[in-house]
């Protein structure tokens, strides 16, 4: 169970794992994630289903390596095993109804995400626009199954080293002024990314739609970590979401929440290196 | 003669067990036991089999402790309960058999749930190997849930011979046994145990499968061949009290807490990857068993001051007695009459304080309760740097969610019915804490046993 077929290395610090999860591909669909835990005294964390294919009973993760679990998951090889993988978990992420042009704008491993959104909703009729931004040419991926869906696909890196020197906020700026007739706007990446996308589509008052990426534990809603604000009301990002209208939420809360743990995680760190090989 | 009072249960003492997570009550050995066995009077009409909710024929397997035939109290007990270690640990024995135990009318009642507890014991010290036994004949019945209602019920319906599978959310079953009661209350050994000899009897355990997202009730029916379903998914949403501040790092609910530290061993990160904040200073706020629970657990993790904040008074705490008396015994602070009204924090987003009204007990109400009436410009600050939100938990929701045939409570209860576990369903029963909301393990464990019967009834008139 939970075989690794295929492992795809995309950068350095990015990985590209299918593994063997027939329940699960057979159920899943754009905007939700499963949760997993490698070892015996490991963790469970939470990825998106970047990809599924149900005739093979497959699904895709992409990860970035940030700490102890994900660089652990980038240590396993194909034909591991994953210890325990269950899903799919949240609420697909409801498009907006009636919308013929969206923009989807993925920011560093958030393009892992926002790819099934833009493949869901191309093959359903909607027409596609693309920015995909990253810090740089390097931590760029999935380019050519972004164009295939899109009619559009912008690039933008930090530093300049791939298409155009900048932010994904800089071309959706000009995207939306340039009156294209957009509907909404879906945007997965970095908090900071997704709350500049909110602060600027908000002046515009076009319907943008973020996914949280909140601290898990058992992503069933017992255990309320997860929780986050959405206008005066608190939400369970792992049932209610984790989708959101951006406009609602409480970005500053969500990043003051990711850092709830900076101190244990860095003690991971010091010993990830002994424990792991 | 036996004595007026029960046998003590012999304890790690309060100042040495903070320390560690080991078992707090010790057990009684044999000589003990028989004499509290002893006590028992052997009524004619014993009112202590009414009060539990299984119906154990409780002192036929108190007479066999007396004779010192212990394997013929446990085999008494496991007629009727299938997880005696458990239950002779957590059962709240003082609302229930004990508390109308004959001899409690004049002296202190028998010790029926440390005699239970016993006999449990011994027997685990010296059970065979069981081997495995396998079915792949019997009609399929679906299980969800592992909790105590999951697994009594799975239980009952092999012992009929029908091919059962459990299907569990989490990684490791047992429910609030695993993942919510502590370690020094209810080693997860014993629980294991207790799991691995069902699993014996040929029930197929399924875990990381949350069923309403994986897959549905009507597909497990529909596609899958399972002839009958029993949820007994337990109630978990954590409640929150809806305070500002409450979103504040270093807030967290008792589950959350408790999970972290009994299903994924925070205490023993990082060598565990999952961390847990345990903070210097601790609030939990309310005071039932979850409260006692967490608040006992934040003293052993090394919290400095921990204190049960509760809005009313000693009468109405919730918890069971032995908690309340091992958490004072262990240090806990009681602020009773208080009531939290805001979580403070810091720029950064940490919890500094918890700021808090004193309350005072008013006129009676019509249920005969003073009500907590608050007194003016009585505001203080407890100063703390975690707060533990432990007001109770609602029914798990995904699985009322996904499938609209179930009928529902207002709250999200599944409507079941209390004898059969029948639900607006066909082919779907119910029991445990989804439908009573937060209960007690052997509520739950007698829910299973109910439905098993009522399930196999169903199959066989289909
Ligand atoms: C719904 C959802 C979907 C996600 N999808 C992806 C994805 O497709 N690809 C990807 O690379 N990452 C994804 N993440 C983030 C991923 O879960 C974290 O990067 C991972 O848990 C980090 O664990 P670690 O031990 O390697 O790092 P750590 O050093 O433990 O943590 C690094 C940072 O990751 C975050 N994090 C830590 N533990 C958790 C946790 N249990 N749950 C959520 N976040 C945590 C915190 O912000 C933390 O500061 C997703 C998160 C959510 C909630
Ligand atoms: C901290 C704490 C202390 C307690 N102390 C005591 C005590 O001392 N004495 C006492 O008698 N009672 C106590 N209780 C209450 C008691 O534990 C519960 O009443 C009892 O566990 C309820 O059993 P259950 O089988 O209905 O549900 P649970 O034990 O909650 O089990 C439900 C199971 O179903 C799983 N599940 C949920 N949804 C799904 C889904 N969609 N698909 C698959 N699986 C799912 C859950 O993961 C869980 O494993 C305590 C409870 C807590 C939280
Ligand atoms: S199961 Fe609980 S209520 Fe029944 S006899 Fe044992 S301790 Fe008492
Ligand atoms: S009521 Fe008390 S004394 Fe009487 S049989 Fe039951 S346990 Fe024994
Ligand atoms: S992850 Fe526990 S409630 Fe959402
Ligand atoms: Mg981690």
């Amino acid at each position: 169970m939970n075989k690794i077929l295929q492992k795809q290395v995309l950068a350095p610090t990015l990985k590209q794992i299918i593994v063997e999860a027939p329940l699960i591909a057979k159920k899943a669909k754009a905007g939700q994630f499963v949760i997993l835990r490698i070892h015996e005294k490991g963790e469970r964390i939470p990825l998106t289903i970047a990809d599924y294919d149900r005739d093979n009973g497959t699904i895709t993760m992409i990860f970035q390596e940030v700490g102890s679990s994900t660089k652990r998951l980038g240590l396993l090889e194909i034909g591991d095993e994953i210890l325990d993988l269950v899903g799919p978990l949240g609420q697909p992420t409801e498009h907006p109804a009636g919308a013929k042009r969206i923009v989807c704008v993925g920011g560093g491993v958030g393009v892992a995400p926002v790819y099934p959104e833009a493949k869901e909703l191309h093959e359903s009729g909607v027409e596609i626009i693309s920015i995909v931004g990253a810090r740089n040419e390097e931590l760029l991926f999935y380019l050519d199954n972004m164009k295939a869906v899109s009619k559009e696909l912008h690039v933008t890196t930090d530093d300049g080293s791939k298409g155009r020197k900048g932010f994904v906020t800089d071309v959706l700026k000009e995207l939306i002024e340039s009156d294209k007739g957009i509907d909404a706007v879906i945007a997965i990446g970095p908090m900071p990314m997704m709350k500049a996308v909110s602060d600027l589509t908000k002046n515009y008052g076009l319907k943008t739609i973020v996914s949280l990426n909140s601290l898990m534990v058992d992503g069933t809603g017992m255990c309320g970590g997860c929780r986050v604000t959405i206008g005066n009301e608190t939400k369970f990002a792992c049932i209610d979401g984790p989708a959101f209208d951006a406009h609602e939420v409480d970005f500053i809360e969500q990043m003051r929440r990711l850092r709830m743990y900076q101190i244990e995680e860095k003690v991971e760190d010091c010993r990830c290196g002994e424990g792991m090989e | 003669m036996a004595g007026t009072k029960k046998n003590p249960m012999p304890c790690q003492p309060g100042e040495e067990r903070v320390k560690n997570f080991l078992e707090v009550a010790l057990g009684y050995d044999e000589d003990v036991a028989i004499n509290e066995a002893k006590r028992c009077i052997q009524c004619k009409n014993p009112k202590c089999v009414s009060g539990c909710p299984v119906g154990i024929e409780i002192p036929k397997f108190i007479e066999k402790i007396a004779e010192g035939d212990f394997q013929g109290a446990i085999d008494t007990l496991k007629e009727k309960n299938s997880l005696p270690a458990i239950c002779g640990r957590v059962c709240p024995q003082e609302e229930q058999c004990e508390k109308v135990c004959i001899v409690g009318i004049k002296n202190e009642p028998v010790g029926i749930g440390r005699l239970e507890r016993f006999a449990a014991d011994w027997e685990r010290k010296n059970r065979k190997e069981q081997s495995k036994i396998s079915n792949t004949e019997g009609k399929k019945v679906a299980i969800v849930g592992s909790g105590p209602a999951g697994l009594t019920c799975a239980g009952e319906l092999a012992k009929m011979g029908y091919q059962v599978t459990i299907f569990e959310a989490f990684h490791q079953a047992g429910g609030v046994l695993m993942y919510g009661i502590p370690e020094f209350r209810l080693p997860k050994e014993i629980v294991q145990e207790e799991i691995n000899a069902l699993l014996n009897l040929g029930v197929e355990l399924k875990t990381n499968v949350v069923i309403g997202q994986t897959i549905t009730i009507k597909e497990l029916m529909e596609e899958e061949g399972y002839e009958a379903v029993f949820v007994g998914s337990g109630a978990g949403l954590p409640y929150f009290l809806n305070i500002p501040g409450e979103n504040l790092n270093g807030v967290y609910s008792a589950n959350e807490f408790l999970t972290r530290v009994n299903l994924m061993r925070a205490y023993l990160h990082p060598q565990w990857d999952t961390p847990v904040k345990v903070g210097k200073k601790v609030a939990v706020v309310g005071a039932g068993n979850v409260a006692m629970d967490a608040a006992r657990t934040a003293k052993r993790l090394g919290a400095e001051d921990v204190y049960i904040v509760y809005r009313r008074s000693e009468d109405e705490m919730p918890a069971r007695i032995e908690e309340i008396h091992h958490a004072k015994e262990e240090g806990i602070d009681f602020r009773l009459l208080t009531n939290p009204m805001e979580v403070l924090g810091n720029s950064e987003g940490w919890v500094t304080g918890l700021k808090c009204l004193k309350m005072e007990l008013g006129e009676p109400d019509s249920s005969g309760r003073r009500r907590p009436v608050p007194i003016e410009n009585s505001e203080f600050e407890l100063d703390v740097d975690v707060v533990i939100i432990a007001i109770g938990q609602g029914p798990n929701p995904l699985i009322p969610r996904s499938t609209p045939e179930l009928q529902t409570s207002k709250w999200g209860n599944i409507t079941a019915d209390e004898s059969t576990g029948n639900t607006s369903m066909e082919g779907v029963f119910a029991g445990g804490d989804v439908v009573t909301g937060a209960a007690t393990v052997i509520k739950a464990m007698g829910a299973g046993k109910n439905a098993a019967v009522a399930m196999d009834q169903y199959i066989k008139n289909k």
